[in-house]
């Protein structure tokens, strides 16, 4: 287990690109899902002061 | 023109946020599986490279992000030039909302980049053709989003914005033919001599199912933030009571 993540020794430099790369594409799905909902509140709300 | 038909339904504002709603777990849902067997591909079935030994899996995050960076951008620059000639609404908001996901793949490609070239060339970064141009996407990316933000009015925006991504797509060629065209410390293509793929079969497959993966990731994001820009911008039409339920 060690060994498989010491990578050959290249651990530093292949893990933090994986690691990277999940997080910028787990932050590109929640960032506009929660942009399309707090939208979709601001909105309904606004239609609720005007009703 | 019947076979016109959908073209128009699917251009109209309410059809296009109930079709993409759908859309979006179409390809998000195949895109995590293919990005999982991509991950377990690359990490495990693959054996490590006769030269560059375990560093090479890097490949797995690296060329799956340059691939969607010329992708993206190419993809915008048709859109934009569909949102100059048509006018189209939706084509305008294709272009702004692509920018950020086009910056992040480009982003990422430079980062996992750097680090791969740290341990197989000895430095993070050199001033050749390939980095270099791939810095300047990353720039028009940035070029693209400040413009679209740059009018009260989002339609303005998007229009200067659909220019830049028109004009700099001169740039794609440059990026994907500077090794070939310039040297370069980054090697050449591997996976695109598809007569004979330099590359062993249990490399490959996982390599490809990433690059797919990917890229209709992108595609089930690009439908998220459409909707959500559409929504921002038609906050005052009557279609979002009945696609919310509300009418």
């Amino acid at each position: 287990m060690n060994e498989f993540f010491a990578m050959g020794g290249y651990g530093l430099y292949v893990w933090p690109c994986f690691a990277l790369t999940a997080i910028v594409l787990i932050l590109n799905v929640i960032l506009p899902r929660a942009q399309h909902a707090a939208l979709r509140r601001e909105i309904e709300a606004e239609w609720l002061e005007d009703a | 023109m019947a076979n016109w038909v959908w073209f128009h339904r699917l251009a109209s504002a309410p059809s296009f946020y109930r079709t993409a709603g759908k859309l979006q777990w179409w390809f998000g849902v195949p895109a995590a599986v293919l990005m999982a067997y991509g991950l377990y591909g690359g990490l495990f079935l693959a054996p490590a490279d006769y030269q560059q030994g375990e560093a090479f899996r890097i490949i797995y995050v690296h060329v799956p992000s340059a691939w969607l960076s010329l992708f993206v951008y190419t993809s915008m620059a048709v859109a934009g030039a569909v949102a100059l000639i048509w006018r189209m609404k939706l084509a305008e908001i294709y272009v702004t909302a692509a920018a950020p996901l086009g910056a992040s793949f480009t982003a990422l490609a430079l980062i996992t980049g750097m680090l791969w070239g740290k341990p197989m060339w000895g430095t993070y970064w050199v001033w050749d053709a390939r980095l270099t141009s791939e810095l300047i996407l990353l720039f028009l990316y940035l070029g693209v989003m400040a413009l679209g933000g740059a009018w009260d009015d989002p339609r303005r925006g998007a229009r200067a914005a659909s220019v830049l991504a028109v004009v700099g797509v001169i740039n794609v060629p440059i990026v994907h033919y500077s090794v070939e065209w310039w040297n370069s410390l980054h090697q050449g293509p591997t996976v695109t001599k598809f007569d004979q793929p330099s590359i062993a079969a249990e490399m490959l497959w996982p390599l490809l199912a990433m690059a797919l993966g990917f890229t209709l990731y992108f595609a089930a994001v690009q439908c998220t933030r459409m909707r959500a820009a559409l929504v921002d911008r038609e906050r005052d039409a009557r279609w979002l009571k009945q696609a919310w339920g509300k009418a």
